[in-house]
C-alpha cells in the first residue's frame, strides 16, 4: 500500500503566504521561502503551492518563484494557480513542480486536461475542486477561488475530468476552510466513490483526529492542511505519528 | 568531480534532477548534444510524460543512437528515472504500441488495481524491496518507502534483470538493471534523504 500522505499547503497572495477563513479574511503567516525550507528540513510527504489570486488577476504563474522555491524543495511539490496552456505546465515542470494543479482552466476549458495528460501524462495533473454545501444538503463546485459557481455537483465534476485524464483531485471544502472544525467528510466520500484516482481532501483540518475521520470515512488518499499548521502546536511530523498509532500505513 | 549529462528531450523535471546532483556532490551539465553526452562520467535520464512522446523526442534529437553508443557501448554509467527507466524497455503501450530503446527486455504497461482503493496513478511513498543485491541501494534499508507518481511500469521479461519491487497493482518492478544501465521507477531526486543515497550511489559506480 502506499503511505497515506500528509500535505501542508501554502496559499500565495501578493508578497506572501496567507491563511483565512472561507477563502476570505486572509491573514499573513510569513515567507514561502521559509516555509519551504522549514517543511523540507523535516521532511514532510508533499507540499502544495497555490498563487491563489493569479487567475482573479489574470496573471500566468510566477515560474520565477517556482523555480527559487523548487530548488529549495527535495520533495514532491504541486503547484497551481493561473495555469492555463500546456506550454505553463511545460515550464512549470522544468522548473522543479511535479504536478500542477489547474481548476478555473479545468472547467472553462477541459480539453486542457487532456492535452496535458497526453503530453506529460495522467500523473501530472491534478484536478483543484472547491465546494460548497447547498442549503438543500447537496454541493456545488467553484472557480475564481471560490467565487464563481460551476454549476456542477463536485464529484460529476471530478468523474469528467477522471474522463480527460486528470490524475488526482484536491478537493477543498470552502465551508470548512480555516474553520478548524474538520473536513467535509461526506463531501469527500462522494466524490472519492465516484473516481478511481487519488484524492487530497483539503479545507477544515484541526486535530490529527478528523484527519483520521477523512481518511477512514470519506476514503482520501491523502490529507492536506494549512492553519493547524500556522495557527496551533500541531506539526506533520505528529499528525503521522498518530495517525500510525490509529492503524494507518505511514511514513515515519 | 562526477560530470553529469542529464538527457534534455524536453519531456523532464529537469531542473529537480539537476539540483539533486548538485547536493549529491556531481556537477549535472542538462544536454542534447553528443559532444557533451561522450565527455561526462555518468548519464541521466529523467522523464515525466507519456511513452510515445518520450521515445519520438529522444528519436527526433537522434538521442536514442547517441547514448545506446556511450551507455551501451561505451560503458558510461546510466541512470533512467521514472519515464527514463520505462524507456529502457522494448515496447511500449501507453498512446498506441511503440518502441523503447530495448536495452531491458520487457514491455511497459499500464498499472491495473489489485483490490479496493488500489487508485491509479500511483501516488506517494511505498516500499521498495529488493530482489537481489545492488550497488545502487548501498546504505539502504529494505523496505524502505520512496516516492512514486506514475501510471505505467516496466514488465521486465527476464527476472535477472529486476533489482527491486513494491506492493501495489500485483506487484510492479521500482528498480532494475543490466550491467552499468540502471532504471529506477521511483523518484530519487523527491525521495528526501534515502533518495540522495541512491543518486550517490549511482554516482560512485
Amino acid at each position: 500500500m502506499p503511505k497515506i500522505r500528509v500535505m501542508p499547503t501554502l496559499l500565495f497572495k501578493d508578497v506572501g503566504l496567507v491563511k483565512g477563513v472561507a477563502f476570505d479574511s486572509w491573514r499573513r503567516v510569513g515567507s514561502a521561502m521559509q516555509a519551504v525550507k522549514v517543511y523540507n528540513m523535516r521532511e514532510v510527504d508533499e507540499l502544495v503551492y497555490l498563487d491563489i489570486t493569479a487567475t482573479s488577476d489574470g496573471r500566468p504563474p510566477d515560474f520565477e518563484t517556482v523555480d527559487d522555491l523548487a530548488d529549495e524543495c527535495f520533495m514532491p511539490l504541486t503547484v497551481g494557480g493561473g495555469v492555463r496552456t500546456v506550454e505553463h505546465v511545460r515550464r512549470l515542470l522544468k522548473v522543479g513542480a511535479d504536478k500542477v494543479a489547474i481548476n478555473t482552466a479545468a472547467v472553462e476549458q477541459p480539453a486542457l486536461i487532456r492535452e496535458i495528460a497526453d503530453r506529460f501524462g495522467s500523473q501530472c495533473v491534478v484536478v483543484s475542486i472547491d465546494a460548497r454545501r447547498r442549503p438543500d444538503g447537496t454541493y456545488e463546485s467553484y472557480t475564481h477561488a471560490g467565487r464563481r459557481p460551476v454549476g456542477k455537483n463536485p464529484a460529476a465534476l471530478a468523474k469528467d475530468a477522471e474522463a480527460m485524464g486528470a490524475g488526482e483531485v484536491l478537493l477543498t471544502s470552502i465551508d470548512r476552510d480555516g474553520t478548524l472544525q474538520g473536513y467535509d467528510v461526506e463531501l469527500t466520500r462522494l466524490v472519492c466513490e465516484a473516481v478511481s484516482i487519488p484524492v487530497i481532501a483539503s479545507g477544515g483540518a484541526g486535530t490529527y483526529a478528523h484527519m483520521a475521520d477523512v481518511l477512514r470515512e470519506g476514503r482520501a488518499s491523502a490529507v492536506a492542511a494549512a492553519s493547524m499548521y500556522h495557527f496551533t502546536e500541531q506539526t506533520p511530523l505528529a499528525a503521522k505519528q498518530y495517525l500510525r498509532e490509529a492503524g494507518f500505513p505511514v511514513r515515519l | 568531480m562526477k560530470r553529469v549529462a542529464v538527457v534534455d528531450y524536453g519531456m523532464g523535471n529537469l531542473d529537480s534532477v539537476g539540483r539533486a546532483i548538485e547536493e549529491c556532490g556531481g556537477r549535472p551539465i542538462v544536454t542534447d548534444r553528443a559532444a557533451e553526452i561522450e565527455t561526462a562520467t555518468h548519464i541521466v535520464l529523467p522523464g515525466v510524460g507519456a511513452f510515445g512522446d518520450g521515445i519520438r523526442n529522444l528519436r527526433a534529437r537522434g538521442l536514442d543512437e547517441i547514448l545506446r553508443e556511450h551507455a551501451v557501448v561505451g560503458g558510461i554509467p546510466f541512470l533512467g528515472i521514472c519515464l527514463g527507466m520505462q524507456l529502457l524497455g522494448a515496447r511500449g503501450h501507453e498512446g498506441g504500441v511503440t518502441d523503447g530503446l530495448g536495452w531491458i527486455e520487457g514491455e511497459v504497461r499500464r498499472l491495473e488495481p489489485a483490490g479496493q482503493d488500489q487508485r491509479v496513478p500511483h501516488i506517494g511513498w511505498n516500499e521498495v524491496s529488493f530482489t537481489r543485491a545492488s550497488p545502487l541501494f548501498t546504505g539502504v534499508a529494505p523496505g524502505h518507502d520512496f516516492y512514486f507518481v506514475h501510471s505505467y511500469h516496466l514488465v521486465c521479461r527476464d527476472k535477472e534483470d529486476v533489482l527491486a519491487t513494491t506492493p501495489y497493482c500485483g506487484g510492479f518492478v521500482s528498480a532494475a538493471a543490466r550491467g552499468r544501465i540502471f532504471g529506477v521507477q521511483f523518484h530519487p531526486e523527491k525521495s528526501q534523504r534515502l533518495g540522495f543515497q541512491v543518486l550517490r550511489n549511482f554516482l560512485a559506480v
